[in-house]
């Protein structure tokens, strides 16, 4: 599928519930055959923005487009869309079988044609052979299957998947979701997904619109998203992030040079140099593990602070140390892979830290 | 001995409940016109007169047609009413819901004699229909409590992934849910054609020259050669309660299993 088509594009979408605003002006595309998701925490507008792609909540004002078309008027049943429920919502009265071929009910096909079909997407989804079963004797996963099989055997241009891998437990989510990526490569349908979960959403997305209150806070792909974050805000969304309180000193040649308490001066990218002006106070912010403790007899080929450790927590394969950098007040997060071998620090230990200036991040 | 009184107590309790349905049976085949201990040999005449009686048939028809009219009629606003109290917001909503459910608390005494009020000074002759109207008013609030909490166990998305797969409203509502309200339509026509049939002081008011069963009865007692009949008579009401709570029961529970649901509640 031609990557560069435009499946879903939000056009200053509004949502009002009364007084409340749910979406304020969502202008955003989606790109055809793309994972993507909206992701955040719960109350921002994610499932809202979801469903109203469903057509099950209306818009304010704005449009919704769907290949082309304004979706305006056009209801939920008239969609070329399909959706997979939290809940799952499998009709509890009917066969396996009976809930993914539910969906064919009208398109008129001969008995033979729709067992075929209803066989296919059932080995689709890993579950041949459950067609006679009764739904409600299905464990977690396999309801989400079935409730996958249902919605794709329509062949939506556009799958929704409103947080449907939030009621398995870990164990099971993890291999859901890597199930979900292999189907949505073989079907090449465009998959929508809503999740309050970061990892989840990085694990498994080709694009991730993080939304905050009803707005679209930044969207960019997983590794961006990760490493420069726009916002404070996104930067403690996804993963974990350290902040500490800077000053710009100079801004020269889109270059940036800021000081920060024991890091001393710090000259950052010209990608982010438009971010601020001289004499600013800003914060510069870094991922845990693009810091390194060190111990003796390594040496750096970043930059170096003395630190004294403050905390240590034992992950098995990787060690959390929470150090105070000379010269700071608060406590900063470093995230250690154990080696064989090395031993752990003890809280009051003096260690060497070594970062780079490269994967520091500057926000207002 | 542990828990000794609890079992006397139970014991005392069951027998007070059931004692005079038991007596029921024991003089409807006593061959006595008199209803006294100690029985005199057994007899079916008693039946047998039942089944002769005319204007004993014509009470059992009239109050099987009021009582399966009421059922379906109360039903069927229980129904609109539970969607739409479960479904939508709407003002008033908690007011409107408190004056529908009303009737369950009021005197029926009051209710009747306001209706008669009421239907005498619209011009209104009493009948079989101005009985079914005050046995709907008298159901509905039962049918509504029945039915909304079969409507509320109902999970929304349920009705929003059929609409998502191409089904209309209607059709949604035909093969998603009735089908999972059905054990409720089927429990709320049974409790209000069984209030029906029992009722006693509506129908006394309001039913003119067509007595249900239940006038029929209280009439019967004014000539004690009467009473060994209305025993007979009882007994295979007591009968035919029985079979069909079982029939109510295994519905019920066949409805459960079928979705799949947990066994909370019921009858039996």
């Amino acid at each position: 599928m031609n990557e560069s088509t435009t499946m879903i594009a939000f056009q200053d979408v509004q949502k009002y519930y009364g007084d409340y605003h749910a979406l304020r002006g969502i202008t955003a595309e989606i790109r055809a055959g793309e994972f993507f998701s909206l992701l955040g925490p719960s109350g921002c507008g994610k499932t809202t923005l979801l469903r109203t792609i469903a057509g099950f909540e209306g818009i304010s004002s704005g449009a919704v487009m769907i290949d082309g078309r304004n979706m305006a008027g056009v209801p939920a049943n008239k969609r070329p869309t399909n959706m997979v429920f939290q809940s799952y919502a499998i009709f509890p009265h009917l066969s396996v079988g009976e809930n993914v071929g539910f969906g064919l009910r009208r398109a008129g096909l001969s008995k033979d044609d729709l067992a075929k079909r209803v066989g296919a997407a059932l080995e689709m989804v890993g579950l041949s052979g459950f067609g006679s079963r009764a739904a409600h004797a299905l464990s977690g996963g396999q309801r989400q299957r079935v409730a996958l099989a249902r919605a794709l055997i329509l062949k939506p241009k556009v799958l929704l998947l409103d947080a449907p891998l939030s009621a398995l437990d870990k164990k099971m989510r993890e291999q859901m979701q890597v199930e979900l990526i292999r189907l949505q490569r073989q079907v090449g349908i465009t998959f929508i997904l809503v999740t309050h979960d970061q990892e989840e959403a990085l694990v498994m997305s080709d694009r991730i619109a993080v939304m905050f209150e009803g707005e679209i806070a930044q969207l960019a792909d997983p590794e961006t998203l990760y490493r420069r974050p726009n916002s404070k805000r996104v930067a403690d969304f996804i993963g974990t992030m350290n902040f500490l309180p800077a000053k710009v000193v100079s801004e020269q040649g889109g270059k940036i040079e800021v000081e920060a308490n024991g890091f001393g001066r710090i000259t950052l990218d010209a990608e982010q140099a438009a971010a601020a002006a001289s004499g600013d106070a800003v914060v510069v912010g870094f991922r845990p593990e693009t810091l390194t403790v060190l111990f003796d007899g390594q040496t750096a080929s970043d930059r170096e602070s003395m630190a004294t450790i403050e905390e240590v927590v034992y992950f098995g394969d990787m060690t959390y140390y929470d150090v105070k950098i000379d010269g700071t007040e608060t406590p900063i997060r470093i995230s250690m892979r154990n080696v064989f071998g090395r031993p752990v620090l003890d809280i009051g230990d003096r260690t060497r830290v070594a970062w780079a200036p490269g994967a520091l991040v500057l926000f207002r | 001995m542990k828990g000794g009184w609890f079992k006397v107590y139970t014991l005392v309790y069951l027998l007070f409940l059931y004692a005079p349905i038991i007596i029921l049976p024991m003089f409807a085949f006593n061959d006595a016109t008199v209803i006294a201990f100690p029985l005199t040999g057994f007899s079916i005449r008693w039946f047998e007169a039942m089944l002769v009686q005319p204007t004993l048939g014509r009470a059992v028809a009239n109050s099987l047609e009021i009582a399966v009219t009421s059922a379906i009629l109360s039903t069927i606003f229980g129904v609109f009413v539970a969607r739409a109290s479960t479904r939508y917001r709407f003002p008033m909503k908690t007011g409107l819901m408190g004056l529908i459910m009303l009737p369950l608390v009021l005197p029926e005494i009051i209710v009747a004699v306001s209706l008669l009020v009421v239907l005498l000074g619209l011009g209104i002759n009493l009948s079989k229909f101005t009985v079914i109207l005050g046995h709907v008013l008298i159901c509905t609030p039962f049918t509504i409590a029945i039915l909304s909490s079969a409507f509320q166990s109902l999970d929304q998305s349920l009705e929003e992934a059929a609409y998502d797969l191409g089904e209309s409203a209607a059709s949604t509502f035909r093969l998603i849910i009735l089908p999972l309200v059905m054990p409720g339509i089927i429990s709320s026509l049974l409790i209000s054609f069984t209030i029906s049939l029992d009722e006693f002081i509506i129908a006394f008011f309001l039913a003119g020259t067509e007595p249900t069963l239940p006038v029929y009865i209280f009439s019967q007692f004014r000539f004690p050669q009467a009473v060994p009949v209305i025993m007979a008579l009882g007994t295979v009401l007591v009968c035919l309660s029985i079979v069909l709570l079982t029939i109510a029961e295994y519905f019920r529970r066949r409805g459960i299993a079928k979705s799949g649901g947990k066994d909370t509640g019921g009858f039996l």
